[in-house]
């Protein structure tokens, strides 16, 4: 086998199980940026997962075709911002632990999307979607040689809807005035406010877009990987972007960065039985390579990344 | 009089809160199509409506005690142990093994093994706390990451040196079980055993290394203001460190309840047993305290248990409970609501 062979086994599945955590990390940064935690990205990815899977079940139903899991990417955009909203408000404006606020979103998230799937299919499960976002070529890239072939070549659109995004999240936080905003809420939300900025609105907005990418994160999962909805669906996926997030810097171009490298790392445990060089390799150690990792860069070993400073403070008013 | 109005603050945040959560769990049900009340009272039947019930709720209560201790005593310290789960499983399989390779009496053999699991949790919580201490890596980080590596660690133990049909271990020795047949029998059969007195062991000794030791004195006082206890010549790291080492040992204590008690063996886990996740909801409602934590943990055994009956005899999916759990630490955390509220209606609108 072929070092050109392995590349082509490796790279487009790793892109492939990068897309849903690239948008997932981007909604962290979203929220952490503006100071406010969200360990609740699983639960938010998990409700856009149910939404996308019953979405685009619906849409088959309505006659949408495969116009319907670009519909349930609308619904679970939607959704995800929605679903945001009580983790806000407790944490924003009730000041509660934004810890335990968004402990609290993923039960609410696994209990209420597994409820509702009950009661809509008296299932366990969704039904298996149909119309699958489908691999294909990229019109014109495809064409360029070797790179054609590995990144371009039956790939899934929305993965690279998911890194175009990571370019347009990157210019609106460090290239608006809104980005700046969000970051001096996140760093310093006292000087922020003595300049005019309204710290809490300022965190809503940016808790309830956070909510919105990791809802599409988890709907893609369903549309590109999964196929349906299960309790299991999404089991970590979340919390592995969380990991992406920080591995990445709190930075958006970072945290896209690190999601490939983590799709990599678990694309190379499922196919690596086929790769000669890692078969003898126990899967166990490609499984934890992330969570290794992202331990190992907060420690400083790889880089340091440190938080933004008033994240996990909520603000209050004169206080010193 | 303001010391009264506190206390009694304290137990009115959890009791609205429950009340709060069943209360909205009773709209959603009506909202679906549910009868809320045919479903309450066969979720109150199903915690105590005969001794297997009571038996079971008193079974699921033992290993949630355990995880809410250590979710409660790394709080003290002023850290957030969301690592329980990892910490849990490496717990069950440090016990499971001892369990099984040991050939010891059981008056040895079955401490033995708690202890083994206990270490074991210890150790998994010692890492970050030393990364915390040493580096001041946010535990709360690291916890999460800890439990992945946990869950697949274990499962690669298991499959690679510890295997038996049906993706498991072996069964423990009967020297190492908590199982009691009198306790089953008692109780109509359940799966009762001797790890409710583990947990109430443990809930004792919370309460007195916290309340009665130095060493308590000492963490509880660095949970309050490092740099005040830094000052008063308290040594921070140290304290960190030790906090998340008894926090991990209760941890891994609640894993023994599963592997000693519940089913004697361990199996690979797809996910995880959710008891580490569900401890944070204990701690938090039991505001922190051994007993609150024995209450708190006996009401989510229950509410756990009792939906089954549930979704059995009224329908309605099990799932609901977890709504109305997530719903009550919701509320919890947000006490600075119910604080507003009852300053309202208490003070009339003055401040």
């Amino acid at each position: 086998m072929s070092f050109f062979d392995i590349l082509a086994l490796i790279v487009p599945a790793a892109i492939v199980s990068a897309a849903p955590l690239i948008l997932t990390a981007l909604g962290g940064v979203f929220s952490e940026r503006s100071g406010v935690v969200n360990i609740g990205l699983e639960g938010l990815m998990m409700f856009g997962a149910f939404l996308g899977a019953i979405f685009t079940h619906y849409g088959e139903q309505w006659g949408l075709g495969a116009a319907s899991p670009w519909m349930s990417f609308a619904v679970a955009i939607i959704g995800g911002a929605l679903f945001a909203v009580p983790h806000a408000v407790a944490s924003i404006s009730l000041k509660a632990d934004q810890v335990v606020s968004g402990v609290a979103l993923n039960f609410l998230a696994a209990g209420l999307s597994i409820f509702l799937t009950k009661k809509l299919f008296d299932a366990g499960q969704t039904p298996d979607i149909q119309e699958r976002i489908g691999k294909g070529d990229i019109p014109v890239l495809s064409k360029i040689p070797v790179i054609g072939d590995l990144f371009f070549s039956n790939a899934y659109s929305t993965s690279f809807v998911a890194i175009f995004l990571a370019f347009v999240v990157w210019y609106i936080i460090y290239k608006t005035p809104f980005g700046l905003r969000l970051r001096s809420v996140g760093e310093h939300p006292m000087a922020a406010d003595t300049m005019g900025i309204n710290v809490n609105k300022t965190r809503y907005i940016s808790v309830i877009i956070g909510g919105a990418f990791a809802g599409l994160g988890g709907a893609i999962y369903v549309a590109s990987i999964a196929g349906n909805f299960t309790q299991s669906t999404i089991s970590g996926q979340g919390f592995m972007a969380l990991a992406a997030m920080i591995f990445g810097k709190w930075h958006p171009l970072g945290a896209m960065g690190a999601a490939l490298f983590f799709g990599l790392a678990q694309s190379l445990s499922i196919t690596g039985e086929q790769i000669p060089l890692l078969k003898n390799i126990p899967d166990v150690y490609l499984l934890i390579a992330p969570y290794v990792l992202t331990i190992l860069a907060l420690a400083g070993f790889v880089g340091r990344a440190d938080a933004p400073k008033a994240s996990g403070q909520p603000y209050e008013k004169g206080k010193r | 009089m303001n010391v009264m109005k506190g206390r009694l603050f304290h137990i009115l945040v959890p009791v609205i809160s429950v009340l709060l959560g069943l209360l909205i769990g009773g709209i959603i049900m009506l909202v679906s199509n549910y009868d809320p009340i045919q479903a309450y009272s066969a979720l109150i039947g199903g915690i105590f409506g005969n001794g297997y019930n009571i038996g079971e709720t008193i079974r699921a209560a033992s290993p949630l005690i355990l995880s809410g201790l250590a979710v409660a005593f790394a709080f003290r310290t002023g850290l957030f142990n969301i690592g329980v789960e990892g910490q849990l499983l490496v717990g069950w399989l440090a016990s499971v093994y001892v369990g099984i390779h040991f050939d010891l009496p059981k008056i040895i053999h079955l401490p033995l093994a708690v202890i083994a699991g206990a270490l074991a949790g210890a150790l998994w919580g010692v890492l970050p706390g030393i990364l915390k201490a040493r580096f001041k890596v946010h535990e709360v980080i690291t916890t999460i990451m800890m439990n992945y590596i946990a869950l697949y660690v274990t499962n690669a133990i298991i499959r690679a040196y510890m295997l038996a049909p049906g993706e498991r271990t072996k069964d423990i020795k009967e020297s190492a079980s908590l199982a009691s047949p009198w306790l089953q029998q008692m109780t109509d059969f359940s799966r009762l055993h001797y790890g409710i007195l583990v947990a109430l062991i443990g809930a004792l000794f919370m309460w007195f290394v916290l309340w009665k030791t130095t060493t308590g004195y000492e963490l509880r006082a660095v949970g309050f203001n490092q740099h005040a206890s830094q000052y008063a010549g308290i040594s921070v790291s140290k304290n960190i460190i030790l906090a998340m080492a008894i926090s991990g040992a209760f941890a891994g204590a609640a894993g023994t309840m599963e592997g000693l008690g519940t089913y004697q063996y361990m199996t690979i886990n797809n996910a995880f047993t959710g008891v580490g996740f569900d401890g944070i909801a204990v701690s938090l409602l039991g505001a922190n305290g051994s007993i609150g934590i024995i209450v708190a943990a006996l009401l989510f055994g229950g509410l756990k248990i009792g939906a089954l009956t549930m979704q059995s005899t009224a329908g309605v999916p099990t799932e609901l409970i977890g709504i109305v759990i997530a719903l009550i630490i919701f509320f919890v955390a947000s006490s600075y609501l119910i604080r507003w509220l009852t300053n309202r209606f208490t003070k009339g609108g003055k401040i």
